[in-house]
């Protein structure tokens, strides 16, 4: 599903050079759940904002559902986005004066989807992260827990190749975090696509598989053996 | 469309419904922009009308032309040789320029706005005696208070009638007295009074204080023989009236054997020229007032454009979001640009029927007073339209300031955890 090699990517900072990513090479097979980790500055969020091509590497290959990804503008990035990628962020990113069913479905209204079908498509998704009585509702009526299932619901919406997610549990009390772990696990099961960038190691554990990266390259690459997060809900 | 998507309009009222009252503010500015434009336009439209008010009934395109003395010697003539117009110069300028459409001629008794007294029952009246023919009317209307003017039966049959001017009337009559019916006396001759007509304040080549009688009467009860004072003419609409002017003037140059170089033997008075500095004035007012409009539109698109640059600007992660979730630079720009047409549009129709709602108003409290040179004031539908468009013209450009402001805008940037 995924395929880098050599990537590279560094900020100017100054005078000085900050060379973020190193050569980074990995590949994310169809159904997988692989956990990013590593410590702040490592590079994970760098390398989750070109998969999520919300930056752009210097040099390498990036290959997503075999298309390759480069020299995009912002109108090709942002379909792309829309039609590839589904995003969960550490601080939710719900626009606060939609409803919990319009927020899910604006991926749907860019990709011009008709009213009627984005309407029931909003709805079917948050029954799927059990939300749908709270459709209706403004981000600001509901827990952070409920805001990441319904960013969750919106992030599946677009029905994307691969669900992207920085740091999901980070704003999240531990009970929390696992409800929304618990939620991320079954859409895994159902055969999605998923990457987590975390630092939190009981989160990683969760996944299927654990990318640790350290200054820029991957210092470890391993899969583990996934423990379901039910249990401690 | 594109246009036509409801959800395009409900993201739209929903980002300006966010903040109500901020919103409102910033309309205020377009609101009284637009209400000071109409208010503007309105004022000197009322102006021109007020106007062709005044001028309602004078024909513009005509003039007045009568005799003088000779400036040159001429053919064996001295100068200073009086002119004396007759009858048939009437006939004849009419045959020969085809261009006239009415010639009325006139006579009027003792000299050139001389005064003669008018008797009815020992109240007397200095008034200006005219013989006229009907068609005068059709130059410069009489707005008649009571009867009628002179007709063309009066003329065939010279019937010793007259319309007299309110003045006359207040002089020789008591208030509230009869006055059609009655009998005045000029120059030992009686006249049958047919109606009395209010003076044009404004525009008064005939004096306030005059009698008109038929022309035909006039010639027989005074004896003027086929004498003829001036001349009120009216030219047909597509002629220039200085053209026909200079026609009338070498024909009866050369009837009368004066000098083509002569200015001074015969006057005249081209009414056109009245009108036409009129309506360049009221035109220039029109002018001065859609600039001075469109500046201050100028101006309150402009405090548009800056409040959304400032939305623009708190919106940053909500945009963000937008273009995260797959929106590209073009739906974002469109979306701005959208708030900013539509935020414009609608101030301005509430400044439009604020500005409408005081122009009425204003006309409710004018009237038909005809003492204020300003009649219905409204602006024309042209004068809307060009508004509107120019509006909706301007806010677009002003509202791709902050469209384009947005657009720069990246995700990442945008998403970036604090």
């Amino acid at each position: 599903m995924i395929q880098i090699k050599d990537l590279h990517k560094s900020y100017k900072m100054g005078k000085n050079s900050l060379h973020v990513l190193k050569g980074i090479n990995f590949n994310v097979e169809e159904g997988e759940l692989v956990a990013i980790m590593g410590s702040s500055g490592s590079g994970k969020s760098t390398l989750l904002n070109i998969l999520g091509m919300l930056d752009s590497s210097d040099s390498g290959e990036y290959i997503l559902d075999n298309v390759p990804i480069k020299d995009l503008n912002e109108t090709k990035a942002a379909r792309y986005r829309n039609k590839f990628l589904g995003f969960v962020f550490q601080s939710f990113n719900l626009i606060n004066y939609k409803s919990a069913a319009e927020n899910v479905a604006l991926p749907l209204y860019y990709q011009k989807v008709p009213r009627k079908e984005r309407q029931e498509k909003a709805l079917k998704y948050l029954e799927q992260v059990g939300l749908k009585e709270w459709a209706g509702h403004l981000p600001s009526e509901l827990s952070g827990g409920q805001k990441q299932r319904v960013a969750i619901a919106r992030a599946l919406a677009a029905e994307p190749k691969v669900l992207l997610a920085d740091e999901p549990t980070g704003a999240l009390d531990s009970k929390t975090s696992y409800e929304v772990m618990d939620l991320i696990q079954k859409i895994n099961d159902a055969g999605n696509t998923i990457l987590i960038v975390t630092h939190e190691p009981d989160i990683a554990d969760m996944c299927k598989r654990i990318v640790h990266l350290k200054d820029g390259v991957i210092i470890e690459d391993k899969k583990i053996e996934q423990i379901r997060a039910e249990q401690y809900v | 469309m594109w246009i036509f998507d409801r959800d395009l309009w409900s993201e739209i009222f929903a980002t300006l419904g966010k903040n109500l009252f901020r919103t409102f503010l910033t309309m205020l500015g377009v609101i009284i922009a637009m209400i000071i434009l109409v208010l503007l336009l309105g004022g000197a439209n009322g102006m021109s009308n007020g106007f062709q008010k005044i001028f309602a009934g004078t024909a513009s395109n005509s003039l007045f032309v009568w005799s003088q003395s000779t400036s040159e010697p001429y053919k064996g003539f001295e100068r200073g040789r009086r002119i004396q117009f007759k009858l048939e110069d009437a006939t004849i300028l009419k045959e020969q320029i085809p261009e006239i459409e009415v010639l009325a001629p006139r006579i009027e008794l003792g000299s050139h706005r001389g005064v003669v007294t008018v008797y009815r029952n020992g109240l007397t009246s200095g008034s200006a005696v005219y013989g006229d023919y009907p068609n005068v009317d059709e130059i410069m209307k009489k707005k008649l208070v009571e009867g009628r003017f002179l007709n063309e039966n009066d003329m065939t049959e010279s019937k010793k009638v007259c319309v007299i001017g309110e003045e006359t009337y207040k002089l020789l009559f008591e208030k509230g007295e009869t006055a059609i019916g009655e009998d005045v006396r000029i120059n030992g001759v009686f006249f049958n009074i047919v109606g009395i007509y209010k003076p044009n304040q404004n525009i008064n080549i005939d004096g306030e204080n005059s009698v008109y009688i038929p022309f035909s009467t006039f010639q027989k009860a005074f004896g003027s023989g086929d004498r003829m004072g001036w001349m009120a003419i009216s030219v047909q609409s597509d002629t220039k009236v200085p053209v026909v002017e200079s026609q009338i003037k070498r024909l009866l140059k050369n009837k009368y054997d004066i000098n083509p170089t002569d200015e001074r033997a015969i006057g005249s008075f081209d009414m056109s020229e009245v009108f036409n500095n009129v309506s360049a004035f009221t035109g220039v007012l029109q002018g001065v007032s859609f600039f001075v409009g469109i500046l201050t539109l100028l101006a309150g698109v402009i405090a548009i454009s800056n409040i959304l640059l400032i939305t623009v600007k708190e919106r940053t992660k909500e945009i963000g979001i937008r273009r995260a979730l797959g929106a590209t630079p073009k739906v974002v720009k469109r979306q701005i640009v959208l708030e900013s047409i539509v935020i414009t549009v609608f101030a301005g129709f509430v400044g439009f029927a604020i500005a409408i709602g005081f122009l009425a108003i204003a006309n409710n409290m004018i009237g038909e007073n005809s003492d204020v040179p300003f009649y219905n004031l409204m602006i024309s539908i042209p004068q809307f339209l060009g508004s509107f468009i120019l509006m909706v013209g301007l806010s677009v450009l002003i509202g791709l300031i902050p469209a384009n402001r947005a657009i720069r805008i990246k995700p990442i940037d945008a998403l970036r955890e604090e």
